[in-house]
């Protein structure tokens, strides 16, 4: 099969069909993920084909959809849970944190709970509170959990088909405002491991370090740096936890500039590890201190402030110039 | 992030970044059979209209409504055509592109206008998003609740001038705060009592258990009040429980009631019922508000994926301010006149919330670092400082030209 243009939303939703198909364990649960579709349209189509019992329409109650999820992959289940909004998994997050994450280690490795927890996140679509946060520092520090977030069609499908055959828990981020972005998927490709960072757009002057719904940004901004004589380079982190710190020295020692780029509030983030891990492993070759970009230590604002509070072009490039002041 | 104090430059931002109202229903008491929802066959509620606009007798709870007079029944109708009419304006603003979302209460007029009357002024109140007609109750003004739909503020009114708390969008996490309100009433030596709202989905959620267990454990003096509008955005209430709602309250030790929630004046008095068990020291009380949500979950959902047409149909003909006018007009209490006159206030309130939102202006940019502690932040104060400098160096930009 030839490569396909397809939106992010349907890449899931395709490679959610493919495990389904090939995996009888591989179970679909979350509130609305059946008749409706999800209310991102992300399942839809999945129960009218795979029936009830494989695609889960569940009571409203995070906790008990973690809670039995982890208790149908003790039965050798695999389910791959939704939660509807990143706002709405903190009911949940006493589940993840205090068991899911912690049972293959107690159990002596013996246990093992193939659950891909699957979280729109992020701002940007214009939503009320809870609707557009990007919680995840909250889990990466979590041994136990793996947490990844792919920028793009093609990774949103080969991402969720390697979560969904990991045996260690994956909490799947979803850049909801890039559902709607198209952009090729080849099924008969052999993807890159799971946790690996790819060079997104190659560069000598200063590396750019970002994941998710930032991945596009931090490329409109190299592009738009290139018209004024700057050659950056764009890293799509795509994992948060494992984070693939060679990729980013590699690239560091190579352009020797690195700003870390997320929408979530920079304080304690994704970033802070990152900063604090190259600049271990590249002082000598790095000319500037690693600059982050990101949210505000402060409660993700209301609609009409979220082009303030969200990083965009411009305070990516500001960002770029200050580096490269150095 | 850090912002050095930079050169002025220019933006660069690129463009585009059930039949359960059967009619003359009796109360049902909480011990009543079991009939679980699945089956179709639905226990009775208390219901003193019927659908047909008709009055019926109910020995338990007629007291709480035989004094009410014909100008108190006005008002009732008034607040339900009223906040009607808020809701439909919303729902508009929504479509014209003033608001991004609303979440529309078309159905459920008698329950939030009967529960809403029910309360007094001391009481407080804990709703979830949907409880426009409660609010109109307290007397919080519409357009307070249309700035968090607008994307203009995350909540937009002080809670404590009306006794009527935040809209809560985490389903089920209010019981809580609610029940915690109430112990605290019951420490204090007072006698008011608290309503908390929410979904026949939110009854799912841990939070709303563990309301029931601390409200029943410290006899709090709290109301819980179910709308069991049918929906939980596309989900039925089969797929949240298996015994109907109001039984749940049995297993926690306290009652549990049934009312037809299109019926205004049943609403009215087993809240009423309810409020005065609190007040006198009886404990919690769970009210199930049986009713119907007839728009979509929000203007964001499409009903027609999961639900059928015929549905809403049968609902319409238990509309719960056709009820009350066809009582009204009935029994003589209201003329042309006053209806005339209700549809030019209607219309006049209608114009206002317009008005009113298309003047709310965007909040300032500094918002964001706005009350995020009581007592200040050096984190916060850096950051602002930062965001200061940075905006500032697009003005300097724009002074130099
Ligand atoms: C904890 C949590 N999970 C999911 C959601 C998303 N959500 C918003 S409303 C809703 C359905 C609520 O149904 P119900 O409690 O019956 O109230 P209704 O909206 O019908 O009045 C859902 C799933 C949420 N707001 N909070």
């Amino acid at each position: 099969m030839a490569a396909e243009k397809m939106a992010l939303a349907k890449a899931i939703n395709e490679s959610l069909r493919t495990a389904l198909d090939t995996d009888p364990k591989v179970l679909i649960m979350g509130e609305d993920v059946g008749k409706l579709g999800g209310v991102f349209r992300v399942t839809d189509g999945l129960q009218k084909d795979f029936g009830e019992d494989r695609v889960i329409d569940t009571p409203l109650a995070e906790s008990g959809i973690v809670g039995t999820a982890i208790g149908l992959a003790l039965r050798g289940y695999r389910p791959v849970v939704e939660i509807q909004f990143d706002g709405f998994v903190f009911p949940a997050y006493d589940q993840i944190v205090t068991q899911l994450a912690k049972m293959h280690a107690r159990a002596l490795g013996k246990i093992k709970l193939p659950v891909v927890i699957r979280i729109p996140y992020g701002g940007g679509i214009g939503a009320v509170e809870h609707h557009s946060e990007s919680p995840e520092a909250l889990f990466a520090h979590v041994a136990g959990l793996k947490v990844v977030s792919p920028s793009n069609a093609s990774d949103a499908y080969w991402m969720m088909q390697q979560a969904i055959q990991s045996n260690d828990p994956v909490i799947f981020f979803e850049p909801k405002r890039r559902y709607w972005d198209k952009s090729e998927v080849n099924k008969d490709a052999i993807p890159g491991p799971l946790h690996k960072a790819v060079v997104a757009r190659e560069g000598a002057d200063l590396t750019l370090v970002a994941y998710g719904p930032m991945v596009k940004v931090c490329l409109e901004a190299a592009a738009a740096a290139q018209e004024e004589g700057k050659s950056i380079e764009v890293l799509d982190l795509r994992s948060m936890s494992p984070v693939d710190f060679d990729s980013i020295q590699a690239s560091v020692e190579k352009t020797r500039r690195l700003v870390v780029v997320h929408e979530a509030p920079v304080f304690l983030g994704t970033g802070a590890e990152i900063a604090a891990r190259i600049t271990e492993r590249c002082f000598y070759h790095l000319e500037a201190p690693v600059l982050r970009v990101g949210g505000y230590h402060a409660p993700y604002p209301p609609a009409r402030l979220e082009d303030e509070y969200l990083p965009g072009l411009d305070r990516v490039l500001d960002a770029v110039d200050r580096s490269l002041a150095y | 992030m850090t912002v050095e104090s930079t050169a002025a430059r220019k933006p660069r931002r690129s463009a585009g970044t059930k039949s359960a109202a059967s009619a003359g229903a009796k109360r049902t008491s909480p011990a009543a059979k079991k009939s679980p929802g699945t089956t179709g066959a639905e226990p009775e509620l208390v219901q003193l209209l019927t659908p047909e606009g008709e009055r019926v007798k109910d020995a338990t709870y007629d007291p709480y409504v035989a004094d009410i007079t014909p100008d108190e029944l006005r008002g009732l109708y008034r607040d339900m055509v009223l906040s009607r009419r808020f809701d439909a304006e919303a729902t508009s603003l929504q479509r014209q592109g003033e608001l991004g979302l609303w979440a529309s209460m078309l159905g459920q007029e008698a329950a939030q206008i009967g529960s809403g009357r029910a309360t007094r002024d001391d009481d407080y109140v804990f709703p979830t998003y949907r409880e426009h007609g409660v609010a109109w109750c307290r007397g919080v003004d519409p357009t307070n609740l249309l700035g968090m739909f607008r994307g203009v503020n995350n909540g937009g009114w002080d809670p404590n001038t009306n006794n009527f708390h935040l809209y809560t969008i985490v389903i089920g996490s209010q019981t809580l705060h609610a029940t915690g309100y109430a112990m605290g009433i019951t420490k204090d030596g007072a006698d008011s009592a608290v309503i908390a709202y929410f979904g026949d989905g939110a009854s799912s959620q841990g939070d709303v258990a563990e309301s029931f267990t601390f409200s029943a454990v410290y006899n709090a003096p709290v109301v819980f009040f179910c709308q069991n509008n049918q929906w939980a955005i596309s989900e039925p209430t089969e797929k949240q429980t298996r015994v109907p709602l109001y039984q749940r309250a049995q297993g926690f030790g306290f009652p549990g009631v049934r009312v037809d929630g299109n019926d205004v004046l049943a609403c009215l008095a087993v809240t009423k019922w309810a409020l005065e068990r609190a007040r006198s020291g009886e404990g919690p009380t769970l009210v199930e508000a049986y009713t119907y949500r007839m728009g979509a979950h929000t203007t964001s959902d499409d009903p027609t994926k999961y639900r059928a047409d015929e549905e809403r149909e049968s609902w319409e003909a238990k509309d719960p301010i056709l009820r009350l006018r066809t009582y009204l007009e009935a029994s003589n209490h209201a003329d042309e006149g006053f209806f005339a006159e209700l549809e030019a206030e209607s219309e006049a309130l209608g114009k206002r919330v317009r008005e009113v939102v298309r003047a709310m202006p965007d909040p300032d940019h500094f918002a964001i670092f706005e009350n995020v502690y009581a007592d200040g932040h050096a984190l916060v104060d850096e950051e602002r400082a930062q965001f200061a400098a940075y905006q500032a160096s697009f003005a300097d930009e724009g002074e130099g030209k």
